[in-house]
C-alpha cells in the first residue's frame, strides 16, 4: 500500500476510496491485521462481503490477489505445489533421445528432474515465494469446507510463513503476504488455527451504511432508490427467512432495478425482481403471503424519506 | 525481578482475566496479541480498545454478548469514562475465583423462550447416579459400549475428491509413472494408475432431550457419545426447547467427563419440546450451510411436539432435500399397537428415509446397521406409508 496506515480511520478511508465501506470493527481488525502482520479470519453469513475484503485490500495495496478456494479433499498438490510430471517425462525422453541420459547416469538425471523449472506453484507457495517488494494478498476462501488435516497444514504455513519441499529445500519470505481467511461456519474451524488469527464476525451493515454501499457500488442508482432498496432489504431480513439477503443481494437488486430503468420501488417492480434478492421459493412465498410486498414497499418509502 | 508492566499491559491482562472469569476461553497467546493491538490503536478511544479486544480475544460470535457486558463494566471501572459514557451500567458479576456464577456460559439468546420451560441442571453425580440406569442396566450398558465400536466403522462412504493409487487402469498417475520410468532411463514402460478413494459421510445426530424422552435420552446420549468420540466427522445436537450443539462436550474420550459436560451444556433437559423450531434453527445455522449436505442425519426422538406440525414437516422436508439419508429413531415404535399418533411424528414421517426402533440395545444395533447401509436411500421401513415425495 502507498503508505502504511497509522490508524483504523486511515484503513476505512483507503478502503472506501477503493470501493468498500467497512464499519469501525472491520476497519480496526484490518488495521491490526496489517500492523501486527497476522492473518485475519472473517466469519459471517453468506453475502456480507467477506471475500470482497481481500479483493479490496489487493486493489489498495497493489499486491497480487492469490485466491485459494477450499473444498472437501483439497490437498497439498492443489494448494501448495506439484511437479509438472508431463514436462518431466518429456525431459526424460529428450535426454534419452540425445544420448544425454547415458552420459549422466540415473542419479544426475533425477537431480535434473527436481529443478524449480518443473515446479508448479499453487496458491500457498505462490504467496510465500512472491519475490517482490509488495506482498501479495492471500485469500483462503471458505476454510470450513476443507478437511481438518488441511487446516493443520495451513496452521504450519501461517505460523512460520515457510514451506519445505523435500527435493528443493525451504521456501521462505521476508515480507509475509496479507492473509485473509473466510468461513461460513458450516463447521468450527480448529481452535489452534483461530488462535493464530485475528477474528472478526462480519454483520449485515446498518441501514445508512448499506445505502452508502449501494451508492458506492452502483453509482447510477439515484439516492432515493438506494434508500428504498436498503430499507426493503432491511425489512426482509426481519421476516425470518431461510436465507436473509446479504449485501451482495442488495447490490444485485439495485443493479437489476437500475438496468430496468426504475427510479422508485412499487409493488409490481418488487414482485418481478424478487428473484434478485430472495433465492428460495419458500422465502419468496413467505414475503408474498404476509401481505408482504405492499408492506415492504410501504416501509421502504417511509424509511427512505425519513432522513432523506 | 519482574519487569514492570505498563498501564496498557496491566489493563489488557486484567481484562483478559475478567473475560475468562465470565466463561470465555482466552489463551495466553491472544492476551499478548491484545496487548500489541492496544499498543497499535491506543488507549484513548473506547471503540478502538473495544475492537482491538474483540478481534484478538474472541473467536466465536456466541461470546460477543459476554464480551460486550464485560467490556462495558471494565471500561467504566478502569478507564476514564469519556464523553461516550452512554453505556448502561450493567450489573455484571465479575467473579473470577468462584465458579458458581457461570450463568454466562450460554450467552446466545439468553433464556428468551416464551414458553414455560422446566430448566434443570444436573450435576455430574446426579446424572450418573440417578438417570442413566433407568433404561439400561449394567449388562446392557456394557453391550452398548460394544455397539459403539461397531458404529465406529459404520457410515456410508462416498467417493472422495482425492485420488488414490489403484491397481486397475483408471486415471494415469503420472507422478508414479515418472518415478518408475527413471529406472528404465526415462522410458515409461509400466504405467501407474489412480482412482478416487472413499470417504465416510458426515454423521449428524439430533437427540431429543425433552421430558417425554426422559427414560431413553440418557441411554441414547451414551450412544451419541460413542459415535462422536469414536469417529471423525460426527456432529451432535440436543433438541429440547432450544438447540444446543454438544459435539465439543462429547468429544472427550472419557465417557463420564463427556456426559457430564454435555449435561451441563444442555440447559433444557426434560423440558418441553419444540422440534420444529429446533430443526429450523439447525437447518438455518448449521445444516443447510453445509453440515447436513450429503450427510447421514439421525433424529432420536419420540416425536411428541408442542409446536406446529406443519412447521416440523417443512423443516424435515428441507433436511431431507439436502441430506443423504434421514433416519428417525423412535423408542416408542416398539410399543404394541403403536401408530405414529404424535402429531409431530406423523408430520415428519413422510420425509424420513428409515424409521427405526430405539428402545433397546438390539434396536441400536439395527440403527448402526442402517447408518452403515452403503446403497442410496431405500424405501421406508415396513409400517410406514411410502411418502412419495422422493422422486
Amino acid at each position: 500500500m502507498p503508505s502504511s496506515p497509522t490508524t483504523p480511520a486511515d484503513v476505512a478511508r483507503a478502503l472506501t476510496e477503493h470501493g468498500y465501506l467497512p464499519d469501525d470493527g472491520l476497519a480496526t481488525s484490518i488495521f491490526l491485521a496489517l500492523s501486527l502482520r497476522r492473518p485475519l479470519l472473517l466469519e459471517g453469513e453468506a453475502g456480507v462481503g467477506k471475500t470482497e475484503v481481500a479483493k479490496v485490500l489487493s486493489r489498495w495495496s497493489g499486491g497480487r490477489l492469490i485466491r485459494l478456494q477450499c473444498y472437501e479433499g483439497i490437498d497439498a498438490a492443489q494448494a501448495v505445489y506439484d511437479w509438472d510430471y508431463s514436462r518431466q517425462l518429456l525431459h526424460l525422453r529428450a535426454a534419452e533421445a540425445s544420448g544425454e541420459a547415458r552420459d549422466l547416469g540415473t542419479g544426475a538425471l533425477e537431480g535434473q528432474l527436481y529443478d524449480e523449472r518443473f515446479l508448479l506453484k499453487r496458491a500457498l507457495l505462490d504467496a510465500i515465494d512472491h519475490r517482490g517488494d509488495t506482498p501479495p494478498v492471500l485469500l483462503i476462501d471458505e476454510i470450513d469446507r476443507a478437511d481438518d488435516e488441511f487446516e493443520a497444514y495451513l496452521l504450519e504455513v501461517l505460523s512460520d510463513y515457510q514451506i519445505t519441499i523435500p527435493e528443493l529445500g525451504v521456501f521462505t519470505t521476508t515480507v509475509p503476504p496479507t492473509v485473509i481467511l473466510t468461513s461460513n461456519r458450516t463447521r468450527d474451524v480448529h481452535d489452534a488455527l483461530k488462535r493464530r488469527c485475528l477474528y472478526h464476525w462480519v454483520e449485515h451493515p446498518s441501514f445508512e451504511r448499506e445505502v452508502r454501499i449501494v451508492r458506492l457500488r452502483v453509482p447510477h442508482v439515484v439516492e432515493p432508490l438506494a434508500r428504498q432498496v436498503a430499507a426493503a432489504v432491511e425489512a426482509m431480513r426481519t421476516k425470518n427467512l431461510y436465507k436473509p439477503p446479504g449485501v451482495a443481494e442488495t447490490i444485485d437488486w439495485a443493479t437489476a432495478l437500475a438496468a430496468l430503468g426504475v427510479s422508485e420501488l412499487d409493488e409490481t417492480t418488487v414482485e418481478s425482481t424478487l428473484g434478485a434478492v430472495l433465492k428460495y421459493r419458500e422465502d419468496q412465498e413467505r414475503v408474498r403471503q404476509q401481505g408482504g410486498i405492499a408492506d415492504i414497499v410501504k416501509q421502504a418509502f417511509e424509511r427512505g424519506l425519513l432522513h432523506g | 525481578m519482574t519487569p514492570r508492566l505498563t498501564r496498557g499491559e496491566q489493563l489488557a491482562v486484567g481484562f483478559a482475566r475478567v473475560l475468562r472469569g465470565a466463561g470465555v476461553a482466552v489463551p495466553v497467546g491472544n492476551v499478548i496479541d491484545f496487548v500489541q493491538a492496544v499498543g497499535a490503536v491506543g488507549l484513548e478511544q473506547r471503540d478502538g480498545v473495544y475492537w482491538a479486544g474483540r478481534c484478538t480475544l474472541l473467536h466465536r460470535p456466541e461470546d460477543i454478548p459476554v464480551y460486550d457486558r464485560a467490556f462495558a463494566a471494565f471500561w467504566e471501572r478502569h478507564l476514564p469514562a469519556g464523553t461516550t459514557g452512554d453505556e448502561e451500567e450493567e450489573p455484571l458479576k465479575i467473579t473470577i475465583a468462584t465458579d458458581d456464577g457461570d450463568d454466562n456460559d450460554d450467552p446466545g439468546d439468553g433464556t428468551a423462550s416464551d414458553e414455560p420451560t422446566i430448566e434443570l441442571r444436573f450435576s455430574a453425580s446426579e446424572v450418573l447416579r440417578q438417570k442413566d440406569f433407568g433404561a439400561y442396566d449394567e449388562d446392557e450398558l456394557h453391550l452398548a459400549q460394544q455397539l459403539m465400536s461397531q458404529l465406529r466403522f459404520a457410515g456410508a462412504p462416498r467417493p472422495s475428491f482425492r485420488l488414490r493409487r489403484a491397481t486397475r487402469a483408471g486415471r494415469p498417475d503420472i507422478r508414479a509413472t515418472v518415478r518408475e520410468s527413471l529406472r528404465a532411463g526415462g522410458e515409461p514402460i509400466r504405467w501407474r494408475w489412480r482412482d478416487p478413494g472413499e470417504r465416510m459421510r458426515r454423521l449428524v445426530l439430533l437427540l431429543d432431550v425433552s421430558g417425554s424422552m426422559e427414560p431413553y435420552a440418557r441411554a441414547m446420549l451414551r450412544f451419541v457419545h460413542a459415535a462422536v468420540s469414536g469417529r471423525q466427522r460426527v456432529e451432535a445436537f440436543a433438541l429440547g426447547t432450544r438447540l444446543t450443539r454438544v459435539t465439543r462436550e462429547l468429544s472427550s474420550h472419557d465417557p463420564d467427563r463427556a456426559l457430564r459436560r454435555a449435561s451441563e451444556r444442555v440447559l433444557d433437559w426434560s423440558g418441553g419440546t419444540r422440534l420444529g423450531e429446533c430443526l429450523r434453527r439447525f437447518n438455518d445455522e448449521w445444516g443447510v450451510r453445509g453440515m447436513a449436505r450429503g450427510a447421514i442425519v439421525v433424529v432420536l426422538s419420540d416425536g411428541w411436539d408442542r409446536g406446529d406440525p406443519a412447521a416440523l414437516a417443512e423443516q424435515m422436508q428441507r433436511l431431507q432435500r439436502i441430506a443423504f439419508r434421514v433416519i428417525w429413531v423412535n423408542p416408542l415404535k416398539v410399543t404394541p399397537g403403536y401408530a405414529p399418533l404424535a402429531r409431530g411424528m406423523a408430520a415428519a414421517l413422510p420425509y424420513v428415509d428409515h424409521f427405526v426402533e430405539g428402545h433397546s440395545v438390539a434396536a441400536m444395533e439395527e440403527l448402526a446397521r442402517v447408518i452403515g447401509l452403503p446403497a442410496r436411500r431405500r424405501e421406508h421401513d415396513a409400517g410406514v406409508a411410502s411418502a412419495g415425495t422422493r422422486s
